[in-house]
């Protein structure tokens, strides 16, 4: 008999700030040494749901709850924060905010320092913590020395070391690249075979989830378990599509396909699903055969030249090394690499926030590597990955009137400008309002309307879908995708690989300050080399495509794609 | 970049390898004894050792250079401060007046007023060198186990050890905050007028100030999901015990400052007169 660890009945919690429940009659049971994943659309109550095993609900966002939860056979209302986490241990998103040591050992210790742990056995418990993820090697590091997946690591031996039996991961992907994000699936994946600890996943990645198996799958939407399957049987289902969560690629081109799904084919991975039985390898090669090959991209005017730009904090270490690339007019470029790989520096000196060692930057054909940042903001804007590091007025208006007013602008004409650019961002109805009764989605596009009320030749944006659940990601990209059609030139950097891959014309990877590859993104994901270098992986798409057998993949690649455009 | 600005390196000298309780114990210790005695031979000695002491640990200049200008500007105003508003303190002390130098009305330079205004100069010195030790050459990490173990709360010490965690990546965040905003045209330079500037500041302010906020709740939640605050004692990853060493520097600053007051208090006045 399988001992449950966590049962809610008729549980339904309540945000005291909320005029409705966000979890409605929760009924579900999680045993003991299961995997289990829980998905669901931003604001659906998943991280609520996360919040209210840990005890953050209600002890740290108070509110009421109603029904029960039991964890570990205990009544959790019974329970504090603290005697909480000796059962649950908490990995949270975002490991740059939850790092609360100095160096790495600390950070780990912390849950046995308040536990007051003696001094000898907390040295031998965070370094078998530390062995366990594989963090040993850099211990004594400080937290802005570490890559992602390091800090990743790091909070990773810091759930695990009190002893938890459950380890609960609230978004573990948000801020990883790909690279590292499979490397924490693998890893949370070994620390559930290893050790038969219970692991809950609240995360809307789930095709990267699935690349290691989990038991089980729950969906939720708008506060009710939506779904309580097995993956192969939750994909057949056809519901993640109703319920905004992107299925994984290679299912989606086996559907477009034709192809007859249902779960004795285990289509959760690339790899499990069964190609032969059914004849689907030759649906899917008659499915390649039958769309138009992709389109080359037409030659483009030059717009944004970079020739040969060098710039380092410290010239014998440059952070962007040697590096020439233009952009085409009305073109959407992707530049991608991995943390400390010079994206962001690159974008900062296009914009002028750094002047280069040496190199030139021209603009339509002027030398503009000499005008200040002012100046360049003229014809480059900038669009910040948070939203709130650029909102710096309480209402919309006046936020999207900012830059106009600061240049001088006469009032009437400022009036007219913001509310045309209003009305491109489908925020006019929104003209009046206070900036923090936004959503996420809606700020971010009032910083896009700040920047492109100021008519720019050319956009550059940092990580615009970071955080963004699927029919977001949809919203922005579908908005960004009218601006470029209506003749605005974007850049976006990037390390998501949809958003490469289904709306960049073409990528640039960069790796160590160097361009190392300028090509269309398809073919860059099929590339084991620049994929390694730019911490990507390769795509599900990619490795359908070989294993039935279609060359180049990257064609079948961009087909999908064009298809898929099609769809949505 | 930001500078690293009276940042902790370790260059492995014998301050270094002290705790940090030590470290801090001895600081105040000279603090308090060097704001308390006027007697000059005692702070001259006391200087010595300090400087000394500063000598050995090998802190290159440049981590503390700014610090040390910031000091020495403000203790010239200081020091003009206490002539415009107390020009005969000297001689209120000592009991004498040697005029050296008339200026006008109640103003002249009295040769007691140069010695009491050098005697409190010296108490600066005496006092900023082990202060720069203690933030300079203690482990960052060791902070607050220090604080703590002589009596500060740890929720208190903790904070303070979380605050030097965090600066990096405030400053960091203010950087991009600020040349972002001046994208749009919010000038910080010289260039806009001081009007202009305050509330340009405000628009750079606001941001940072919202997004610090939203990291503190971050912050406080994993703190809390760790179990901080759960008992009214923790231990320290970081935490040493006193060695040897330590306590023979204890030993020896107590001896330093027990000998200081003795001398200052034997004759019965916080003043050395050289005037009677």
């Amino acid at each position: 008999m399988r001992k449950p660890v966590i049962e809610f009945d008729r549980f339904t919690f309540q945000y005291r700030a909320q005029s409705e429940p966000t979890l409605h009659g929760i009924d579900l049971t999680i045993f003991e040494g299961e995997k289990v994943l829980v998905v669901g659309p931003s604001g659906s109550g998943k991280s609520t749901l996360a919040h209210c095993i840990n005890g953050l609900a209600p002890h740290f966002y108070p509110g009421e709850r109603s029904g029960s939860l039991k964890i570990m056979g205990e009544d959790a209302s019974a329970l504090g924060i603290a005697e909480l986490s000796d059962t649950v241990g908490t990995v949270m998103q975002d490991p740059d905010g939850q790092f609360v040591g100095l160096t790495v050992a600390e950070d780990i210790a912390f849950k046995l320092e308040n536990d007051g742990v003696s001094r000898e056995e907390m040295i031998r418990r965070v370094r078998a913590a530390a062995e366990e993820v594989e963090a040993e090697a850099y211990l004594n590091a400080s937290p802005q020395e570490l890559s992602g997946g390091q800090k990743q690591k790091t909070t990773l031996a810091g759930g695990l070391v009190g002893g938890a039996p459950i380890l609960l991961f609230d978004e573990p992907l948000a801020s990883l690249d790909p690279y590292a994000g499979r490397a924490t699936v693998e890893l949370i994946d070994r620390l559930h075979r290893d050790s038969g600890r219970t692991i809950i996943i609240v995360e809307h990645r789930l095709e990267e989830m699935l690349h290691r198996p989990v038991d089980r799958i729950i969906v939720i939407d708008e506060g009710r378990i939506a779904a309580d399957l097995p993956p192969d049987e939750l994909l057949c289902s056809g519901l993640l599509r109703e319920k905004g969560i992107r299925e994984p690629l290679h299912l989606a081109a086996l559907r477009y396909a034709g192809c007859a799904l249902s779960p004795e084919i285990r289509p959760r991975s690339v790899e499990t699903v069964d190609l032969e039985k059914g004849g689907r390898a030759e649906q899917l090669r008659r499915w390649h055969d039958a769309n138009a090959p992709a389109l080359r991209p037409t030659d483009r005017e030059p717009l944004l030249e970079i020739e040969r730009l060098t710039f380092g904090y410290d010239s014998a270490d440059p952070v962007v090394n040697d590096v020439s690339l233009t952009v085409g007019r009305g073109e959407i470029l992707c530049i991608a690499g991995r943390n400390g790989a010079g994206k962001s520096t690159i974008s900062r000196l296009i914009c002028g926030f750094h002047r280069p060692q040496s190199g030139t930057i021209r603009l339509g054909g002027r030398d503009i590597t000499r005008d200040t940042i002012r100046e360049r903001a003229e014809t480059i804007g900038f669009v910040m990955q948070n939203p709130n590091h650029m909102i710096s007025k309480p209402l919309l208006y006046d936020e999207v009137a900012l830059g106009l007013v600061n240049r001088g602008v006469p009032e009437a004409d400022i009036q007219d400008r913001v509310h045309e650019t209003l009305r491109v961002c489908g925020l006019y109805p929104f003209r009046s309002w206070p900036i923090s009764a936004l959503s996420y989605g809606q700020k971010k596009r009032a910083t896009i309307a700040s920047i492109l009320v100021l008519r720019p030749d050319i956009l550059i944006l940092d990580e615009p879908t970071a955080g963004q659940d699927f029919r977001h990601y949809n919203e922005m990209m579908n908005f960004l995708l009218k601006l470029n059609a209506d003749g605005m030139t974007l850049i976006l950097i990037t390390h998501d690989m949809h958003l490469m891959l289904e709306y960049g014309q073409r990528a640039v990877i960069l790796s160590e300050g160097r361009k190392i590859a300028e090509d269309a993104p398809a073919r860059i994901l099929g590339n084991a080399e620049w994929t390694e270098e730019a911490h990507l992986q390769e795509t599900s798409l990619h490795r359908l495509a070989r294993r039935v057998g279609i060359s180049p993949e990257d064609e079948f690649v961009s087909r999908f794609i064009r298809a898929d455009r099609g769809m949505n | 970049m930001a500078a690293k600005l009276l940042a902790y390196s370790d260059t492995g000298s014998p301050v270094h390898r002290l705790n940090g309780v030590t470290k801090l114990a001895v600081f105040l210790l000279i603090a308090v004894t060097g704001m308390v005695i006027y007697d000059t031979r005692c702070l001259l000695v006391m200087l010595a050792i300090s400087l000394y002491v500063f000598f050995l640990s090998k802190v290159p200049f440049k981590q503390y250079s700014f610090v040390l200008y910031l000091i020495i500007v403000f203790s010239v105003l200081n020091q003009l401060a206490i002539f415009l508003f107390a020009p005969d303190q000297g001689t209120v002390i000592y009991g004498t007046r040697h005029e050296l130098l008339p200026i006008a009305g109640r103003y002249s330079v009295t040769a007691e007023q140069l010695f009491y205004q050098f005697n409190v100069l010296l108490k600066y010195a005496v006092v900023v060198p082990p202060a720069l030790l203690f933030l300079l050459t203690t482990d960052p990490s060791e902070f607050a186990a220090s604080l703590n173990r002589i009596g500060v709360p740890y929720k208190i010490a903790y904070a303070v050890s979380l605050t030097m965690r965090y600066i990096p990546d405030v400053q960091q965040e203010y950087v991009n905050i600020s040349t972002a905003a001046q994208a749009r045209g919010i000038d910080l330079s010289r260039k806009e007028k001081l009007g202009r500037r305050l509330k340009n500041m405000i628009s750079v302010l606001l941001p940072l100030v919202l997004a610090t906020l939203e990291r503190i709740e971050k912050v406080s939640a994993a703190l809390e999901l760790r179990g901080f605050g759960r008992g009214r004692k923790r231990t320290w990853y970081k935490g040493r015990s006193l060695t040897r060493k330590d306590w023979i520097v204890l030993a020896c600053a107590v001896l330093l400052s027990a000998a200081a007051f003795a001398i200052t208090f034997g004759k019965g006045s916080r003043f050395y007169n050289p005037f009677v």
